[in-house]
């Protein structure tokens, strides 16, 4: 066992795909000799070469257009984007060809690709590169979208995303780069659509993921001091969506609270909610309370983004607000 | 141009080709007006050189990436034809199972890796399929079309300039037929030739080609997918043209002036190409034979779309997944 950044786990996970698969390769802006300008890709173009670890230009529809295209043609490439928000400048890339390709051409073709980018707020980088905008992947039919919480489920999902012969978007939480957690040596790989219940109980299920799962845990260990068991339960994944994990969870304790840092309006808390009204109605015995950012850019000074982006204390209300 | 550059089988076979591509569309075109071919289609009548030329030139290996005017160069990469017809038809027997469309042809094992409906993102594509091919070591070359509106989107200058900077093995070809949808392409750039002008921008050679001439295209594109294929690095090719329709179905190309189509039908590129192999001494007869058998394999595409059936209901939640399903939750 060795302790391990989020950030260095990225490049873990990488390498140990890498390393299986020659056809797994890294192209983006600033990844090779530079290692990222978040340091998640250091080490990897000195151990795998620069016909494998690649340098793009300043050109975002370039890099993911050419990964879709490797992909097509026998790699499994994995494509950096700087930033989620750049997800807006390579959309039609991204919404309109790697996600409808293989149904318009009646599975004729595979895309087993990664979008890796660094999503979510918290660094005071204000409205432009700090938006937690996984919910516009799942928006899209042919996405799979990951969002890991931890160093070791970085590894283990980025394995299980360059393995997957589907296109993946790999949000990594810019918030999470310098969290630590002790790893063990080896390969790990895990799966794509299992979502993980942080810390049992019995009271209230409370679901988060990426860097609101320490906060959900925050929540919970202040709500246990007054006597309310939350169970917090980490999605990981939300395409696939862990469905059953969730509504196990909501059957014993009878209450939902999401807790998202994407904006208000169809964030997928509110997708979430749907599910457990039209499947788990009965099990309820209180409104589910959703938590979110509110439906507004982010700032950049860090007395309104703190107040903008969910807080433990934001979700212990929810929770002792309800009946 | 002398048609000695070429051997009389290739010159003989680019021109069945253009046949072939010219019978299929017009046929789809009538087919439209009888309610059989759905949606929209946007015809090639007219550039079926450009087509012809390439696929000439090409490796069975070589990639082809299209745009929404792309039946004539998936058609002449080896796509069956009763498949293309019954993809424009939306029945069970097309080539994407009827979801694509006109506008989606796409043919991977005959190497048509798509026709890309939105202008311009196919370019970034075809260069990575190319990079990965030199990664790979399978010798392939992509050739890229697109058409004159196409050299304005962001993503031919990012794509042209990534290939350049990497020496990627592809070929890419504006097909400048003058017009982008209903306005002249000379209206919206600020110099004379939309692909050629801007290659300089990119360390590339300033390359314009009558693309109404079968064997001046197919003299350009051996130049081009070879030097590609050396390691020499990507090509940009202009070739000039002109469409015989408006730029889809619901538009009957009232914008252009009169003489300047009827100069444009006088230089058909099957006219051209006819003439000019009879002026060589291929019989008369011999071409007559080539026209004859297109217009038999046109009939026979034509009854097999009549008689398939639609789609198969279960189909619609299929392939969206590489495991055949749509299942996004358990």
């Amino acid at each position: 066992m060795a302790e391990l950044t989020y950030r260095a786990a990225v490049a873990r996970g990488i390498a140990q795909e890498m390393e299986r698969d020659p056809n797994v390769v890294l192209i983006g802006e600033d990844v090779a000799a530079a290692g990222g300008v978040f340091k998640t890709t250091e080490g990897l173009f000195e151990r795998f070469g620069p016909n494998r670890v690649r340098d793009t230009p300043i050109s975002e529809e370039a890099i993911i257009g050419a990964i879709m295209g490797a992909a097509m043609n026998g790699l499994r490439p994995i494509g950096e984007l700087m930033f989620s928000d750049f997800l807006a400048t390579c959309w039609d890339i991204v919404a309109n060809q790697i996600a409808k390709t293989r149904y318009m051409t009646g599975g004729q073709v595979a895309l087993p690709l990664v979008i890796r980018t660094a999503n979510g707020g918290g660094n005071r980088f204000g409205g432009q590169h700090a938006q937690s905008v996984e919910n516009w992947a799942m928006a899209v039919p042919g996405l799979k979208v990951v969002a890991p919480s931890t160093p070791s489920d970085v590894i283990g999902l980025m394995a299980a995303a360059v393995r997957d012969p589907n296109p993946v978007v790999f949000f990594e939480h810019k918030k999470l780069f310098a969290a630590k957690q002790e790893v063990p040596e080896g390969e790990i790989v895990d799966r794509l659509g299992a979502a993980t219940i942080r810390n049992p109980g019995s009271d209230v299920t409370i679901v988060a993921l990426a860097a609101m799962v320490s906060v959900a845990e925050e929540a919970a260990v202040v709500l246990a001091a007054s006597g309310v068991s939350a169970e917090v339960i980490d999605l990981r994944t939300l395409v696939p969506l862990d469905t059953k994990t969730l509504l196990e969870s909501v059957s014993r304790t009878g209450r939902l609270v999401t807790v998202e840092e994407n904006p208000r309006l169809c964030g997928w808390g509110a997708e979430i909610t749907s599910i457990v009204v039209e499947e788990g109605f009965w099990h309820l015995d209180a409104p589910i309370v959703r938590v979110t950012t509110p439906h507004i850019p982010l700032p950049a000074a860090a007395e309104l983004e703190d107040l903008a982006i969910p807080s433990s204390e934001q979700v212990v209300a929810a929770v002792q607000r309800m009946e | 141009m002398t048609s000695a550059s070429v051997d009389e089988s290739t010159r003989l076979a680019m021109y069945r080709d253009m046949v072939r591509a010219r019978d299929f569309e017009q046929r789809a075109y009538d087919l439209f007006l009888e309610g059989v071919v759905q949606g929209t289609t946007h015809l090639g009548l007219g550039q079926e050189a450009v087509a012809a030329g390439f696929a000439a030139a090409m490796r069975p290996t070589d990639m082809t990436f299209c745009t929404y005017r792309g039946h004539n160069h998936t058609l002449l990469r080896g796509a069956p034809m009763p498949a293309l017809m019954g993809e424009l038809a939306g029945r069970k027997t097309g080539i994407c199972g009827g979801k694509g469309g006109s506008m989606h042809l796409t043919d991977v094992p005959n190497h048509a890796m798509g026709s890309y409906a939105i202008v311009g993102a196919h370019l970034p594509i075809a260069v990575g399929a190319a990079w990965a091919g030199v990664l790979r070591g399978t010798d392939q070359v992509s050739v890229c079309f697109f058409g004159d509106g196409a050299t304005n989107i962001g993503a031919f200058h990012e794509a042209v300039n990534l290939a350049a900077v990497w020496k990627v093995p592809v070929v890419f070809v504006c097909e400048n037929n003058l017009y982008m949808e209903y306005t002249p392409i000379g209206d919206v750039i600020a110099v004379e030739h939309p692909a050629a002008d801007r290659a300089s921008a990119y360390g590339l050679e300033s390359i314009i080609v009558d693309g109404n001439d079968v064997e001046a295209v197919h003299d350009i594109a051996v130049e081009t997918i070879e030097r590609a294929r050396r390691g020499e690095g990507p090509s940009l090719v202009e070739a000039k043209t002109y469409r015989h329709k408006g730029h889809s179905r619901a538009d009957p190309g009232k914008y252009r002036p009169d003489d300047e189509v009827a100069a444009w039908l006088e230089r058909d590129p099957l006219t051209i190409s006819r003439r000019r192999l009879e002026a060589d001494g291929v019989a008369g007869d011999t071409i007559d034979a080539i026209e004859a058998e297109s217009m038999i394999e046109v009939d026979s595409a034509t009854e097999a779309t009549r008689n398939a059936p639609p789609p198969d209901p279960a189909t619609l939640m299929t392939e969206v997944w590489a495991d055949g399903g749509s299942e996004w939750r358990n």
